[in-house]
């Protein structure tokens, strides 16, 4: 069955069953490898996209449940003000080590501040803690979110 | 150039365009180094010097650095060019990086023999030859230029990619001397700056390969794309050994995408337009298995097996004084048994392998540790000559050891000789955990003998389990041990007068084992570290004193341990439920002491609060990325201390995904500080010394704040209950 959907701004027709996840429309039928693939079952949070500014794992988000929802994915979060600053933040802290999650970690992070320009720790555990790195750069993640939100950078 | 370079490197042509290309688009100003114009075109040879493996500088003046490393988080697409730019007089954002191709000749790690990117040995490894590589191009460049110009090479000196003739000022960039350079001799001998003369080692340097994993650009071995690429996933015989019996494969077929369904002997793949619809082919298949010999076994049958092993005698990996006699002799005797579980390594990048599969040739994209090896291994399975095989290497997703193995490239091989056109395997995160090869599981049965005032007097262990090496790297494996193996079990930086260690080699049935983060000290250093606390515990002492006694002959690892008691405060009082830790080490050629702070809650469960670490790893190249790389080793560590743990039943690996076989997350980290020692001893390895120390770290601080020891991991909340 053939869909229309929103990715970053521009519509996007695939033909694949309704309940491919959208992970899969990105990655494999679009070639947009910047989404990454790590557990299919929303414990990692590697695939992590917005949908309408809300973070989403899109390994468990079907295609068909996405109607006119607008999909971001990291090749378009530097658009936004909160994606720019996280992904300068990311950098400043050089939190990547192996990299491969850290699009979903900076897809939740933005979704983060986007809402709340100022969090808290406890809301960086709440908003990231689905979010896996298996090299443990969970230090500079939250330094980074600190950084990018402008508040003073102290460790825990 | 030697024919056997001009041919791996086209080998590698397209995999460094397809890299290059995607990380230039990342844009910023860190991506120089990995930026490339698209539509490059290479200069031929007669243009380009390259004075050995590791360096080619075209007329263009742009420096081509080879990696014979790999980048998999822990920074040395960064440090290992620092080495090579540091005496050839070049600053990194003059340099253009590439993955060596493979070839072990060129490419292997000096101390290991084999092209390979593990066992935190890289920078130790390319220390001296490296520097030497940036020297030697140095060298012929200055020649070079004092030849064009007519004057002595002593009044010329090397700087920012440029020869400077001194007394007159002028300057030709190493572009306008490529052709000559490639002309001169190399020189006999190089000598090498000292520390003090360093513009790059020791500086804090960006990493090269980050900005391409902020935006999404970064390709790992899972991104690979080669035109009409088709996607496969798999499932393999859930008991070792098992094979297929039969497969309903018609409710598979029926659905959208599925395009092939693939049989081997002991797996079957679904083969589709995309892994979406591949999965739910695999979902759909009604798979039958003959389960085989191992079908009824479980991990307590095998440590049983390695419990009785321990009882015998094995080699002698160590043996200094006369340990029977001094335990005879001893006032007091200490005895103790440890359990080690199996361990997956759970890369965020599941295992994956592109090939496309021609009949007389074969292409593969994958994110290799062991590049080498995947060609050789492969080309055994697509019974092809190794030649005929090209490996396209990529950034890895997470190594810690399991893509120092081949298994992987070998299955997709196996299946796309079945496909036509290229086809990408990628294992779901079950199979990737059910079909690991794991960090062994280990038993260790050790006793000690303390003299009056409580000091160790004798210290004799025995321990069994797998050797990795003995497989892997079968020469390094000699007379029944391997330095793997013992490394932290022996040379212990103690001293103990009466030592004594033995190993017994006992490979476990129906479950196969690997490198793992911190491979041999990941075992050792937990007994080792957890045992030495049994002593001062039995001696009455305080943890760090004891060890402290003990170093008066080791100032390196006397100093981290006083710096890292001294910055966790040490013996200042803690609230309930809380203890401090400490474990000291020298593994990887690096010193490292780490104190843990833990609190135990009334149901058991363990939060580790904070970790105080100092290290002396010798001259530090790139200071962050010491930091970092022990950020992670802690991480990687406190996983395995709270959660690690693969268990068989019925022959089958037991955990699946996350929630089975659990990660620390954010809301778990503790805090880490790191402090350097400063140091002039050569370079020590970073990677992995993190991890293996704060295992016994994070167990002696359980003990500090319970009093139960903790000779078996994971923690099990249930016997911390209060």
């Amino acid at each position: 069955m053939s869909f229309t959907i929103d990715v970053n701004g521009i519509p996007r027709s695939v033909d694949v069953d309704g309940d491919t996840p959208l992970l899969w429309v990105l990655r494999d039928v679009l070639g947009m490898t910047g989404t990454k693939f790590g557990c299919g079952m929303a414990l990692c949070g590697a695939c992590t996209v917005h949908l309408d500014s809300a973070a989403v794992r899109s390994c468990i988000t079907t295609v068909d449940s996405i109607g006119e929802g607008k999909v971001t994915t990291i090749e378009a979060i530097g658009g936004t003000s909160a994606g720019a600053k996280v992904q300068r933040a990311w950098l400043e802290h050089e939190v990547p080590q192996c990299g491969y999650c850290q699009s979903g970690q900076i897809m939740s992070a933005s979704a983060l501040l986007a809402d709340k320009p100022h969090p808290t720790d406890a809301d960086i555990d709440d908003a990231m803690s689905g979010n896996i790195c298996r090299c443990g750069t969970y230090v500079r993640i939250r330094e980074a979110i600190k950084l990018a939100a402008g508040s003073q950078v102290k460790e825990r | 150039m030697t024919s056997d370079r001009k041919a791996s490197d086209a080998t590698v042509a397209l995999s460094r365009r397809s890299f290059l290309v995607k990380t230039a688009l990342a844009g910023g100003g860190l991506v120089l180094g990995l930026s490339l114009p698209i539509g490059e075109s290479r200069s031929s040879s007669a243009e380009t010097f390259e004075p050995n493996a590791f360096i080619r500088i075209g007329r263009d003046g742009q420096v081509v650095l080879t990696m014979p490393y790999v980048e998999m988080g822990q920074g040395t697409y960064t440090s290992i060019p620092m080495l090579i730019a540091e005496e050839l007089e070049v600053g990194l954002e003059q340099v253009r990086l590439e993955h060596a191709p493979p070839n072990e000749k060129l490419y292997a790690n000096p101390l290991l023999g084999v092209q390979a990117t593990g066992n935190s040995n890289a920078i130790r490894g390319a220390w001296k030859p490296l520097r030497e590589a940036g020297a030697t191009a140095r060298i012929m460049l200055i020649e070079a230029a004092s030849r064009r110009w007519g004057v002595g090479a002593g009044h010329c000196r090397a700087e920012a990619g440029e020869v400077v003739h001194t007394p007159s000022g002028r300057r030709l960039n190493y572009g306008e001397l490529a052709v000559e350079a490639a002309m001169i001799p190399p020189p006999a001998k190089v000598v090498l700056k000292n520390a003090d003369e360093f513009k790059l080692i020791g500086t804090p340097a960006r990493r090269l390969d980050v900005s391409g994993k902020v935006n999404g650009s970064a390709l790992y071995g899972i991104d690979a794309r080669p035109p009409g690429l088709k996607f496969a996933t798999l499932a393999q015989s859930p008991v070792f050994g098992g094979r297929l019996k039969k497969v309903d494969d018609s409710a598979a077929m029926a659905i959208k995408g599925v395009r092939q369904i693939v049989r081997l002997d002991d797996a079957v793949a679904v083969v589709a337009d995309h892994m979406g619809a591949a999965k739910k082919g695999l979902a759909a298949l009604r798979i039958e298995w003959e389960d085989g010999r191992h079908a009824g076994l479980s991990t307590r049958d095998i440590a049983r097996e390695l419990e009785d092993a321990t009882l015998k005698a094995g080699p002698v990996a160590q043996d200094i004084g006369d340990a029977a006699k001094a335990l005879a002799g001893a006032a007091t005797r200490v005895q103790a048994s440890y359990h080690l579980p199996f361990l997956a390594h759970a890369t965020m990048e599941p295992m994956n392998c592109t090939v496309h599969f021609r009949g007389h040739e074969c292409e593969i994209w994958v994110g290799t540790q062991a590049i080498a090896r995947v060609q050789a291994m492969a080309a055994k399975a697509a019974g092809l000559p190794p030649d005929k095989v090209t490996v396209h290497n990529h950034l890895i997703g997470g190594g810690f050891g399991r893509r120092l193995e081949a298994d992987g490239a070998v299955r997709a091989v196996e299946i796309a000789r079945q496909v036509d056109g290229p086809v990408k395997v990628v294992w779901t995160r079950e199979e990737d955990i059910q079909h690991d090869m794991y960090r062994p599981y280990w038993v260790d049965r050790i006793e000690a003998g303390l003299d009056e005032s409580g000091r160790p007097v004798a210290w004799s262990n025995r321990f069994a389990g797998s050797s990795v090496i003995a497989r892997w790297l079968p020469p390094a494996f000699r007379n029944g041990l391997d330095p793997d193996t013992t490394e932290g079990a022996i040379d212990l930086v103690y001293s103990l007068p009466n030592f004594h260690v033995e190993y017994v080699r006992v490979e476990p049935p129906g479950i196969p084992t690997a490198f793992w983060r911190s491979v041999g000290p990941s075992h050792n250093v937990f007994v080792t570290e957890s045992f030495i606390d049994e002593l001062a515990a039995a001696a009455k002492q305080d943890a760090v004193a004891y060890r402290r006694a003990l170093l008066d002959h080791n100032p390196r690892a006397k100093a981290v341990l006083e710096l890292a008691a001294e910055k966790a405060g040490w013996g200042t009082p803690l609230p309930q439920g809380r203890g401090r830790g400490v474990a000291l080490q020298n593994v990887f050629g690096s010193h490292l002491a780490q104190v843990a702070e833990v609190e135990v809650a009334k149901d058991g469960s363990v939060r580790v609060h904070r970790v105080v670490c100092a290290m002396d790893c010798g001259i530090v190249v790139n200071p962050d990325t010491v930091q970092a790389q022990i950020q992670s080793g802690v991480m990687f560590g406190v996983t395995a201390a709270l959660y690690g743990e693969i268990t068989l039943k019925s022959g089958r690996v037991e955990q699946a995904n996350f929630d089975t076989y659990q990660m620390l997350r954010i809301d778990q980290a503790p805090s880490i500080e790191v402090y350097l020692v400063k140091s002039a001893e050569p370079p020590g390895g970073m990677g992995e010394a993190g991890t293996s120390g704060i295992v016994p770290a994070v167990a002696n601080a359980v003990f500090a704040a319970t009093g139960r020891r903790l000779r078996k991991m994971p923690i099990d909340p249930d016997t911390l209950k209060t």
